[in-house]
Parts: C-alpha cells; sequence; structure tokens
C-alpha cells in the first residue's frame, strides 16, 4: 500500500496527538475491519500509522460534534444547488470494440473477469 | 409502529405451510426498472436485449474524471410511483454504498441511504388486507454477470461474463414493512405493485424481463407473539410461483432451526429454483458493511410542493378503484376485474355494458377471446355491437370469437365481418330439418341418443352436434343445437 501512504500528510508538530487519546476513537481492529473492506493490504507498522492517524480524523470530528448546531441546517453538498436535472435524451454510448479495447480480459463482447463467490443482486 | 400498519396476528390464517403454533412474517424488498429512454446519471440508452456493452459511456462503466448528472424522468418516475403508494415525497440526497463486485464498475451502487426520496405509503391488496410501505427510493441497477463453467452454477464458476448495458438503469426500490402473514399475501402483494407500476406508466413491469425483481425477507415467530426474530433475506426469485416456493421452504428452515436449536443466523440466501432450496449468500467474513455516504457529485432533491400537487393531478385512477368500479358497473368477478383491468380492457368493457350490451356477455367475451397485447383496433361501439348479435342470437358464440379475432385484426362494423364470412344466423326450422336428414341417415345412432345409458346418451349428443356443425360449416349456434336435441329426444 503505497499510494495512500504518499498522499498522507505529516502530523503537525505542533499539536501533536496523543496515542491515548486516539485509542478511544478508533482500535487497531478497526482498522484492519476497514482496509480489509477497501481491499488494502496494509503492513504492521502501516496499520499503527493510521490507527494514529484516522484517531486524529475523528477526534477532530468530535471537536465539531461538540458544536451547537440545532439551528444549522445539514449540508449535503458545499454548493447552495437543488435539483440539477438533465433531460431523458439519448446521446452516443461509446464504440464497443474501443471499450473493449481497454479490458485486460473479454469474449464474446463481454468482460471476462475471475469467477466470484455470491451473487450482489 | 406506524397507524398504517394493519393488526395482522390476531385475524390472518397461518400459513398451512407451516406447523401449527408458527407464524410467517416477511418483508418485501420490489426492485422496479423506471420506464426511461436513458440510464440514471448518463444519456445511454436504457434498453432491454441489447448487445452485450453497446449502450455504456465513460460514466456508467465508472472511468475516471466521469461524473454522473440526474435523469429528470426518473425522478418524476420515482415521485409519481411513490404518491401512487400513498407516500410522503421528501426532500431527497443520493448516496454511496460501497463494495468490490465487477457487477459495479464504480465499485459503489448510487442509491439513496438515509433521506429516501419516498416514505410512509401503503398497498391494499385486492382482498382488502394493507400492506405499509416503509420507502420506496430511487437507485441505480448494476450490470449483469453470467457465470461460465461448472454447469452455470454461481459457486462454481470458472469465470464470469459482465455486461455493463444494464449498470446504472434507473430503478426504483419499494420496501415493504414485514406485514405480509402467508404466501397468498406475498404474491398478492407483487401483484397488485406490478398493476398500480403498470397504472402509472412509470415502467412496463415485465418480471421475465427482469423489469421487476423481488426480494423477499423472512422469518417466523410463535403465534400471537409481536416480536421480529432473526430474519434471511431470500434474492434470485423471478416469478410469482418461486416467490412463494422460498418464502415456503425458507420459513420452514427457520422453523426447524428455532425448534431444534437457537434458530437461524441473519443473512442473504440465494433461492435456487432446480433444487428447490435456499443456499447462503456471501459468508459471515463478507458481511454487508457498505460505507455509506452521501454521494459528494449528486446535489439534493427536493421537490416543490406545486410539483407533487402536479403529480397528484395527473395520477391515474389506481387499479383498486378500477376494479371496484368494473365490478359495480358488470357484476364481473373478482378475477375477471383483476384480469380486465391488468389488461386495461376495464374502460371497454364499461363502455359497451353502458351502452347497452349484455354485462355478462361483455366480460366473459373479453376474458377469454381478448387475451392479446394490441387491441387497439377494437373500439367501443363495434365491441358493443359485437355483443349484442351475440345476445339476439344473430351470431353463435363462436362466430362471435371469430368476428371479434376479425376486429382485433382489422377494426370495421361486426355486421360486415359477419356477413363478409357468411355468418348468418339459422334459423330453427333449418336447423330442425338438417337433424331430422341427420336422423334418417344415422338411425342407430339416434336410437342409442334416446335409449341408452348416460354415458351412451353423453357421447351421442356429442355425435349428432358434431355432424350440425361440420354441415353448417360451424355457423350453429351451439345453444340452439343442444335445445333441439334435448327436446327432439324426449
Amino acid at each position: 500500500m503505497r499510494t495512500l501512504t504518499s498522499l498522507t500528510p505529516t502530523p503537525n508538530a505542533k499539536s501533536p496527538v496523543s496515542l491515548r487519546a486516539v485509542v478511544e476513537r478508533i482500535t487497531r481492529d478497526e482498522v484492519v475491519h476497514v482496509a480489509r473492506l477497501a481491499r488494502l493490504d496494509l503492513a504492521d507498522d502501516e496499520i499503527d500509522q493510521f490507527t494514529q492517524q484516522l484517531g486524529a480524523i475523528l477526534e477532530h470530528a468530535a471537536d465539531v460534534e461538540a458544536l451547537e448546531v440545532a439551528d444549522v441546517e445539514p449540508t449535503s453538498h458545499p454548493l447552495p444547488l437543488r435539483n440539477v436535472v438533465r433531460a431523458d435524451e439519448v446521446s452516443e454510448s461509446l464504440e464497443r470494440d474501443e471499450v473493449m479495447a481497454c479490458a485486460p480480459d473479454v469474449q464474446d463482447g463481454q468482460f471476462r473477469v475471475p469467477p466470484v463467490l455470491g451473487e450482489r443482486t | 409502529m406506524s397507524g398504517l400498519v394493519p393488526c395482522a396476528t390476531a385475524d390472518t390464517p397461518v400459513e398451512p405451510a407451516l406447523p401449527p403454533g408458527w407464524e410467517l412474517v416477511v418483508g418485501l424488498e420490489v426492485h422496479v426498472e423506471l420506464d426511461t429512454a436513458t440510464k440514471l446519471f448518463c444519456g445511454c440508452a436504457n434498453q432491454f436485449g441489447a448487445q452485450p456493452n453497446t449502450n455504456v459511456c465513460p460514466t456508467c462503466l465508472g472511468l475516471p474524471g466521469s461524473l454522473p448528472v440526474m435523469n429528470e424522468r426518473a425522478v418524476e418516475l420515482a415521485m409519481i410511483l411513490g404518491r401512487a403508494l400513498g407516500c410522503d415525497v421528501n426532500r431527497s440526497v443520493m448516496a454511496r454504498k460501497n463494495y468490490f463486485y465487477p457487477d459495479m464498475p464504480k465499485d459503489f451502487q448510487t442509491t439513496q441511504y438515509d433521506q429516501p426520496t419516498n416514505t410512509d405509503g401503503r398497498l391494499e391488496l385486492a382482498d382488502g388486507f394493507v400492506v405499509g410501505i416503509e420507502r420506496a427510493h430511487i437507485e441505480e441497477d448494476t450490470g449483469k454477470s453470467v457465470h461460465v463453467g461448472g454447469g452455470g452454477r454461481i459457486n462454481e464458476a470458472v469465470y464470469s461474463l459482465v455486461d455493463y448495458n444494464r449498470a446504472g438503469v434507473p430503478l426504483i426500490e419499494i420496501v415493504s414493512r414485514p406485514d405480509i402473514r402467508t404466501i397468498e399475501h406475498a404474491r398478492n402483494y407483487v401483484e397488485e405493485l406490478r398493476a398500480i407500476v403498470a397504472a402509472t406508466e412509470v415502467s412496463d413491469a415485465r418480471m421475465e424481463e427482469g423489469s421487476i425483481r423481488v426480494d423477499a425477507n423472512v422469518s417466523v415467530r410463535p403465534h400471537g407473539s409481536s416480536e421480529l426474530r432473526t430474519r434471511c433475506e431470500i434474492k434470485n426469485i423471478n416469478s410469482l410461483r418461486s416467490l412463494g416456493r422460498a418464502i415456503e421452504h425458507e420459513a420452514l428452515r427457520h422453523v426447524d432451526l428455532w425448534t431444534t436449536g437457537s434458530g437461524p443466523q441473519q443473512q442473504t440466501r440465494h433461492w435456487d429454483e432446480a433444487a428447490g432450496r435456499t443456499t447462503p449468500g456471501r459468508s459471515k467474513e463478507d458481511a454487508e458493511d457498505y460505507r455509506y455516504f452521501q454521494e459528494p457529485d449528486l446535489v439534493p432533491l427536493e421537490p416543490t410542493p406545486a410539483v407533487i400537487a402536479a403529480i397528484d393531478e395527473a395520477l391515474p385512477t389506481l387499479p383498486a378503484a378500477r376494479r371496484a368500479a368494473l365490478r359495480e358497473a358488470t357484476g364481473a368477478d373478482a378475477d375477471a376485474a383483476r384480469l380486465l383491468v391488468e389488461r386495461g380492457q376495464d374502460s371497454l368493457a364499461m363502455a359497451a355494458a353502458a351502452s347497452g350490451a349484455d354485462a355478462a356477455k361483455v366480460v366473459t367475451r373479453l376474458v377469454n377471446d381478448l387475451a392479446v397485447d394490441d387491441w387497439s383496433a377494437v373500439d367501443t361501439e363495434s365491441f358493443a355491437a359485437l355483443i349484442k348479435m351475440e345476445s339476439n342470437g344473430e351470431l353463435s358464440a363462436s362466430q362471435a370469437k371469430v368476428v371479434l379475432g376479425d376486429l382485433v385484426e382489422q377494426g370495421g362494423d361486426p355486421a360486415d365481418h359477419a356477413a363478409r364470412r357468411g355468418f348468418e344466423a339459422m334459423d330453427s326450422t333449418e336447423l330442425e330439418s338438417l337433424l331430422d336428414e341427420l336422423i334418417v341417415v344415422n338411425p342407430a345412432e339416434w336410437s342409442r341418443l334416446r335409449g341408452g345409458d348416460e354415458v351412451d346418451r353423453k357421447k351421442m349428443q356429442g355425435f349428432f352436434t358434431g355432424q350440425i356443425m361440420k354441415a353448417t360449416r360451424g355457423q350453429a349456434d351451439g345453444r340452439a343445437v343442444a335445445q333441439l336435441l334435448a327436446q327432439k329426444s324426449v
């Protein structure tokens, strides 16, 4: 797991997050669980690192939660937009050959994928 | 508990399939594909049966950088169905349901979670039983996978082939409250929902094409109890027949598990039509944990009261009201009323009856002989005229059927069709002289009809009727022939 690590900002040295505080917010096991759901394969030291960082984020959320916001409408979107819709009119789809050319494995105009257990819908 | 929830435990019968003392508890989740021209978030065609992966674009393939834009018509159809089900239409927000599975290339399904469009409705079945509707929310359909190898069974697949034509097709998922207590009501619920969907034209409502898909949440409890015990969600139910079989099998499995141990585990299970049983879906470690969050690329939907009022104004008369009106006007029985309303022939029936045609004949003729997809050429006036011709003996029942077929094909005046086919009423003297000739030619058969035992008589009645029909090329009225035979043979 490299991508996420490289994007992670260095913890602010001026306000170090105490490990004690974050342990109350999220456990190591929860981080392992969430990583598994996201199909991330984390090394041991990364699990520690993310436990601390995610704890810090939750800590911040707890700060926000402490505010009195009973009169504030929850923000669904940063922009004050409503009902952004398009007309139900067909536009051109992609050429199938073009689409299939991007796939690692195809058969009969379909994407061929490894066998999967359990049906979704 | 909402006021809409009927008190179902006291007076509804226990499903005969369950052992005494146990009660069935069922809630249904019905997915309906909305009849839009395009998908929910992109302009790809919403079309059944196209060549695989020909209705796809960067948005429904989940390619990086693509963005969804909400289909206005899909939202409108969802609100129409919501209002038809008596729901409150709310401000709603789309959410991401995260999971990894090749049927959804984005790795999440865009749906509604805590702020669905429609909530708190009700659906009244043909017998008056009311099932509460918890919610009816908008979401996108997934792609379609075909599992290849291992005899096509999913757990033995060697690989899977995925077609994304269906990915992103607009759906509405209608979630009932766990109010259903019998298999019959589960089927009736789906039938009634299908009728409402058809009446409001939000979907073509074809179960065999997957336009309507049903999942059943099944649990059992001791009769008289009001608790909700551990439920299992049964997927892969493809017909009303499967629905009944799947619920029955699952309920019996639960009773067995409660009787012999500590009961079932909450899980998703699949109905195996061929084996007649449910099998477990994902394992426990893959238990549902979808980490829903609000979709940041779509903004809230906030219909104004004026929009909702306009939808209410435009709602068609719903099937329950149409059935009642049809029965009132024609005396049709419950099954006939359901069938004719389903086919949209109730207004034809009522108009024909109102214009003086015999109401019972109108209903019978429609039920038996107008089971066709396209009957647009049949107008009220000519249909009513046809029934009158049948009623006053100008046409026999079988001739009336033929002429109705002509009306379906070509429209026009039934009298013209009857004349062209040479259908003219045979008067009774003609029939009688024909029978006299037949008696002369077949004396042995005639005496068997007069003096034989019951079986013999029946047989010979059939023989003479057949001979008369043959001689008249089917133009004789069957009832008139029967009458004549009865008179003559005394």
